[in-house]
């Protein structure tokens, strides 16, 4: 397919992220919002929406809580950027989701920093998320590695079959705590998207103006981050698994708009322990077969 | 080499000092003198062994004289230990330092002829422990100065025993020098038992009821491992006529018939020692003696004595029934008392689970035995010891300025404390966020446990590290929440400071030279432990870490400049009632004033110590007891 080992492709591919994803993550917001308007039978705001939404938020006069959370969401939103280019630079997968675990926990540092009653409880929901998405996100990494013999991005990428043929329960528990990760609505418990909730607006409760900016700007890097690692469940050597790889992004994403608008919220109890099920059943036993069978 | 004898013996010479001297500041004087005198015996050994080329060297073959001593030394623990029991009347466990000690000398006097071989052996590992031992050991004596210091002002109520409490700490110093050193399978028993006692007469300090019930369970948890080390080595004495360590890992790796016995025992009795499950709850009950002593058993000695063995045992681990029972009881403790450190708010029991935990994960990367687990092993080890020490003392200082070691109570700690809210900081990242070692470990344990085929450890790795992220995670966020209070006078002492600020540093040095220190250091030390090489950290890898590491660190500190600069509108925080105006107070309903007040989560009554404890002890135990009965079995018929 394309020589993803020489140092200019990679140079190519991270700046294309840099420069691209922003676009695309706000472009796929704008997408989610009109859809999701659809199914509520509302007009919904145009595609374009998000990109005027944080233009505006930018130019605003910058009114905070707390002075220290803008250091911690710039930290969020570069280690943000950090893990994508890792990611598309080629190497393992399993140090970016590390390095995104960091930049999470930046996150959570920077609405507990407020001291804010709404986003400490937001804060604190996060962190409970994060327990509940990280074992399956490691578990997907663990898939990759036992089929592709590497956790480097570039090999686990150029396989001669798509690596979803070994690893269809991996996907299912990814694509279940892509739920978790993007906010979508039955766990959608720490920055609750969705108007009039007991949590105001979560996580997000103190953040204002460019703060907000930022963090909007990062939550559109990380959701092409995460289509990426889709991708990587798809991506062979052969061409035409890129339209294919696409495709399959779209899917996932339409389904994480249809679960979002049509659960009502959970406890967090039922997240976190829905999650953990799914990866054991999920993950877990695809891990046994594939263990046994090579 | 005469520095060996001298780091051995000078810490117990110290000891008496130490007991002799009533005076505190000439006894502060000397024992930091000692302190200085141990880490240059230290510095001299290994610039020594770095001369003569960084090769192993076996020492002391013929040793008639030293090894009577020896044989005292064990009978008089034994007579002590026995005294001290009768006092208390735990009479049984007495039974447990009389028969090990007597099975020991009478296989010493009338057992079989052993070949003589080196007693003392010094390679990598052994000097990356004596390292250890020194700079994090001393550090915790000079901290101790300090904050027994205060000690003994605050606690009126108990007996101001210094002089006894630093000759514990030296006694225990110059044991561990003893037991990172020798070969010899007799000195080790010796030194091990040394340990045990000396960690049960240290939690025992206070002589209060509970202290003493404490001590008690450390003393019969880790004399049955002592009785299982004794037994593995008479054993191996008998069929193998030999004693020595080497020997016996080498013998071990080709799966020799008399080598499973042993190193099954061995084994289990590093697992009592590391205060793995069902064995964690005398390092849990430690919790009642001073902080240092706490420091030192977590970080630097005690508990990093099991997980010595294990590394020196781990080739001759891999693949067989013991190191599945390693790996399994490791891994189930990394999972359980991660858990449990969830529920907890007192913050020493927040440390002392995670001891546990990561001890757990330790013992596992044993367990499974591959060149990749012993390297996160090693790994985990050192930044454990180092972030582990800083912790404890912070905690200390903290409750001496506080009067309370709740973590709720350390709600904005930084604004309050910023010193020790800073070097808690840097402690907890130590323990877990990118890029310090602990995560990479983390990666090659998983490779390599994949690698391995080990589902069971894989699942408990993938859940252990979602949770233990969860209970320092938030601790870090109870530090930084700014609720705007009043500041705290600090009162740490001027020893205290150097000692946190050396380890703060060392914390950092550790990760920025962590690349270096892997090709430099342990990977030749993997190459010395399984006589073959193997690439732990692929060049790849270790680039896209350097890479992390500087991105990291200057991350902040940019997006710092960058925010440092902007003009900020600071308004009160939204609070659904009306904000008083500090973010502290909001008038409620019915127009009064209240205190707003947060906590993290904790789901005590779900997942607290009282739920767990006693499943995982019963499944850990039938595990082992399980294992250890075919192993037995296997090689006895």
């Amino acid at each position: 397919m394309i020589q993803t080992d020489s140092i200019l492709t990679k140079v190519i591919f991270v700046a294309a992220y840099i420069l691209l994803a922003p676009l695309i993550g706000g472009l796929l917001a704008g997408i989610d919002r009109k859809i999701s308007a659809r199914m509520q039978r509302r007009i919904g705001p145009p595609i374009l929406q998000p990109f005027y939404d944080v233009h505006k938020l930018w130019h605003k006069q910058v009114i905070a809580v707390e002075k220290a959370q803008s250091w911690f969401l710039m930290t969020y939103l570069i280690l943000m950027i950090f893990t994508g280019a890792m990611m598309f630079s080629g190497t393992d997968i399993l140090m970016c989701f590390f390095v995104l675990s960091t930049a999470a926990a930046f996150l959570f540092f920077a609405a507990m920093v407020t001291n804010s009653p709404y986003g400490y409880i937001g804060a604190q929901r996060e962190l409970l998320q994060i327990m509940a998405y990280e074992p399956s996100i490691l578990m997907t990494c663990v898939g990759f590695y036992l089929v592709a013999h590497s956790f480097e991005v570039s090999k686990i990428v150029a396989g001669p079959v798509s690596r979803i043929l070994y690893l269809p329960g991996f996907f299912a528990a990814f694509v279940f705590s892509l739920t978790i990760k993007l906010r979508k609505s039955p766990f959608d418990t720490s920055a609750s998207r969705h108007p009039h909730q007991e949590l105001v607006k979560g996580l997000t409760t103190e953040m204002g103006a460019r703060n907000l900016a930022i963090f909007e700007i990062a939550e559109w890097y990380e959701t092409v981050f995460l289509c990426g690692v889709v991708a990587m469940f798809i991506l062979n050597t052969s061409w035409v698994s890129i339209p294919v790889a696409i495709l399959v992004i779209l899917a996932v994403f339409f389904l994480e708009i249809l679960i979002d608008n049509t659960n009502a919220r959970v406890k967090w109890q039922s997240m976190l322990l829905i999650s953990w099920v799914v990866t054991l059943v999920g993950g877990g036993v695809n891990l046994l077969i594939l263990m046994l069978v090579r | 080499m005469a520095v060996i004898p001298f780091l051995i013996c000078f810490p117990l010479a110290v000891a008496v000092l130490m007991y002799c001297i009533r005076a505190n500041k000439i006894r502060n004087f000397i024992a930091y003198c000692s302190v200085i005198a141990i880490m240059t015996g230290v510095a001299v050994l290994t610039v020594q062994w770095c001369i003569g080329g960084m090769q192993p060297i076996n020492l002391y073959v013929e040793t008639e004289m030293v090894d009577h001593i020896i044989l005292a030394g064990e009978l008089a623990l034994m007579v002590i230990v026995t005294i001290l029991c009768f006092i208390h009347r735990k009479y049984w466990i007495s039974l447990l330092s009389i028969a090990p000690t007597l099975l020991i000398a009478y296989a010493e006097l009338f057992g079989p002829k052993v070949e003589a071989l080196s007693h003392i052996r010094v390679d990598r590992l052994s000097v990356l422990m004596c390292i250890i031992i020194a700079v994090i050991g001393g550090l915790i004596i000079v901290y101790a100065v300090g904050y027994m210091h205060g000690y003994a002002h605050h606690h009126t109520e108990f007996a101001d025993r210094r002089y006894y409490f630093f000759m514990l700490l030296f006694l225990f110093l110059g044991a561990m020098f003893g037991f990172v050193l020798s070969d010899s399978l007799l000195w080790i028993v010796l030194f091990w038992e040394t340990t045990s006692v000396c960690s049960f007469l240290l939690i025992g300090y206070t002589q209060e009821p509970i202290a003493v019930q404490n001590s008690f369970r450390a003393l019969w948890m880790n004399l049955l491992g002592g009785v299982g080390l004794t037994v593995g080595v008479v054993y191996f004495m008998y069929e193998g006529h030999s004693v020595s360590l080497f020997h016996l890992v080498n013998q071990g790796i080709f799966g020799t018939r008399f080598t499973i016995i042993p190193i099954a025992m061995i084994s289990f009795a590093a697992l009592t020692k590391a205060a793995q499950m069902p064995f964690s709850s005398w390092l849990m009950g430690a919790m009642v003696a001073p902080t240092p002593s706490s420091a030192l058993l977590h970080s630097a000695t005690m508990v990093k004595a099991g997980i010595y063995i294990l590394i020196r045992l781990s080739p001759a681990l891999s693949g067989t029934h013991t190191g599945n029972m390693v790996s399994f009881v490791g891994g189930f403790t990394f999972l359980v008392a991660s858990i449990m450190a969830i529920a907890q708010t007192d913050a020493k029991k927040v440390l002392a689970f995670s001891t546990i935990s990561n001890l757990g994960l330790m013992t596992a990367c044993c367990g499974v035995g591959t060149p990749e687990t012993t390297w996160a092993c090693v790994f985990l080890m050192l930044f454990h010891a180092i972030s582990k020490s800083l912790l404890f003392q912070d905690v200390g200082a903290t409750e001496n300025s506080m009067h309370t070691r709740d973590i709720e109570e350390f709600h904005g700690l930084l604004y309050r404390l910023p010193k020790l809210a800073v070097f808690q900081f840097i402690g907890i990242a130590g323990m877990f966020l990118a890029p310090f070692g602990m995560l990479i470990s983390k990666w090659s344990a998983l490779k390599a446990s994949v690698d391995e085929r080990n589902i069971v450890l894989v699942l408990f790795i993938i859940f252990g590290s979602a949770t233990t992220s969860f209970y320092w995670t938030k601790w870090m966020g109870k530090l930084i929440a700014h609720s705007r209070p009043i500041p705290i006078k600090d009162i740490t002492k001027k020893n205290e400071n150097i000692s946190l600020t050396v380890h703060a540093v060392l914390m950092l040095l550790l990760c920025v030279l962590f690349p270096a220190l892997s090709r430099g250091y342990v990977d030749p030390m993997i190459v010395e432990l399984y006589g073959r090489r193997e690439d732990v950290l692929p060049m790849a890898l270790l680039y896209t870490l350097v890479i992390v590491i500087c991105m990291v660190f200057a991350v902040p500190a940019v997006a710092h400049f960058v925010n440092s600069k902007q003009e900020m509108n600071v308004k009160p925080s939204y609070m659904n009632g009306i904000n008083v105006g500090d973010n502290r107070f909001f008038v409620d309903s019915l127009g009064e004033e209240k205190r707003l007040y947060m906590t993290n989560y904790y789901f005590a009554h779900k997942i607290g110590q009282r739920k767990l404890m006693i499943p995982s002890q019963l499944i850990s135990m039938a595990v082992i007891v399980v294992t250890l009965c075919i192993i037995v079995g296997g090689a006895l018929v």
